[in-house]
């Protein structure tokens, strides 16, 4: 019965996130409203990581083909994508540059003032 | 509930993991193709996308549980947090506020309508966290989800190389920088190279998408 445990605990701790996130009227995901209650949860010893390890890691490792189906509804969109090509593409390259540059200098700069 | 969606997802995705095991290169990277694939075989055939999503939709509905299931690896690298703890949080603040901020005045500069700016604006976290934040503002959550993973790939391709080329040594630099501009899929590269810096970049990459989903709904508000 231990699988039902740890789904049990994960869905339990997705519907309390989907439900606060509705309920307070919040802009956030109720996904990552309900990570942070279970990462609350594993901190203060609420719950045993034993309990939803095995569980959560085969939801993990398995996301990639979750992505497809709402990736897919890109074809309601072509139009649109082929009319904004140059500001998507230019911007999806820069920005990633920029980010990984600003992100590496910045952090490289705080651990050698560190010593 | 016709099972055709769920079906076609899994046939074309296992078939592109088999082309991608034995070919490792990021332009065999078996998500984005098994979505241009399944998107081009719903046009030729004439089959409207809401046909599709009546049984693929169990697999959209499993983000939700898989984006609570990271509070478990951000658990297990508390320790490294901790030792961190400066430079992950510096780190993920200018780099996650750089990501949205680059992306979002870019696109706006080149003429980019309302609803693409919304959706280019989360593109640089998880996926599965990113399509939650692109709904919640009003942005398209099939062009982010496209756009996130355009950017992984960018990351998976080319994120040690021009750390490399731009003289970053420090390996908890390079890991955090690789897991807030290119999230999960910058993560799976670094990590064969150095796995203290694919550690980082992991838990960079969770992180980030808590401080992006927390700030962005605000922060568009003001950008808008």
């Amino acid at each position: 019965m231990k699988p039902y445990r740890g789904l049990a605990i994960i869905f339990g701790f997705y519907a309390l996130g989907e439900f606060t996130s509705f309920a307070l009227n919040l802009t956030i995901p109720g996904s990552v409203l309900g990570m942070l209650f279970l990462l609350a949860a594993l901190l203060t010893g609420l719950l045993r990581l034993e309990w939803v390890e095995d569980e959560a890691e085969l939801f993990i490792r398995n996301m990639s083909v979750m992505f497809i189906p709402p990736g897919v509804g890109i074809v309601s969109y072509i139009g649109l994508i082929k009319s904004q090509m140059v500001p998507i593409s230019v911007a999806i390259v820069l920005s990633f540059l920029i980010t990984l540059l600003i992100t590496a200098k910045t952090v490289e700069f705080l651990r050698r003032n560190e010593g | 509930m016709n099972a055709l969606g769920i079906t076609l997802t899994l046939v074309v995705f296992y078939l592109f993991s088999e082309l991608h095991a034995r070919k490792r290169a990021f332009y065999t990277n078996p998500v984005l193709l098994s979505i241009i694939t399944i998107a081009l075989i719903l046009k030729w055939f004439g089959i409207p996308y809401g046909s599709y999503m009546d049984s693929a939709v169990i697999l959209k509905f499993l983000l939700g549980p898989a984006v609570v299931s990271l509070a478990v690896p951000v658990y297990r690298g508390r320790g490294t947090i901790k030792a961190y703890a400066k430079e992950i949080v510096v780190g993920i603040v200018v780099g996650g506020t750089t990501a949205i901020l680059t992306a979002f005045y870019m696109a706006k500069a080149l003429g980019g309508s309302e609803r693409v700016l919304l959706s280019i604006a989360p593109k640089s976290v998880t996926t599965a966290i990113a399509i939650g934040i692109s709904g919640k503002i009003g942005g398209i959550p099939a062009l982010t989800a496209v756009l996130v993973i355009t950017t992984g790939l960018l990351g998976n391709a080319f994120a040690p190389e021009l750390l490399s080329l731009f003289k970053v040594k420090d390996r908890i630099a390079r890991g955090l920088a690789t897991g807030v501009s290119s999230h999960g899929l910058g993560t799976a590269r670094i990590i064969l190279e150095d796995e203290l810096a694919g550690a980082v970049s992991g838990l960079a990459m969770a992180l980030n998408g808590v401080f992006t989903a927390l700030i962005l709904p605000y922060l568009i508000e003001v950008l808008k």
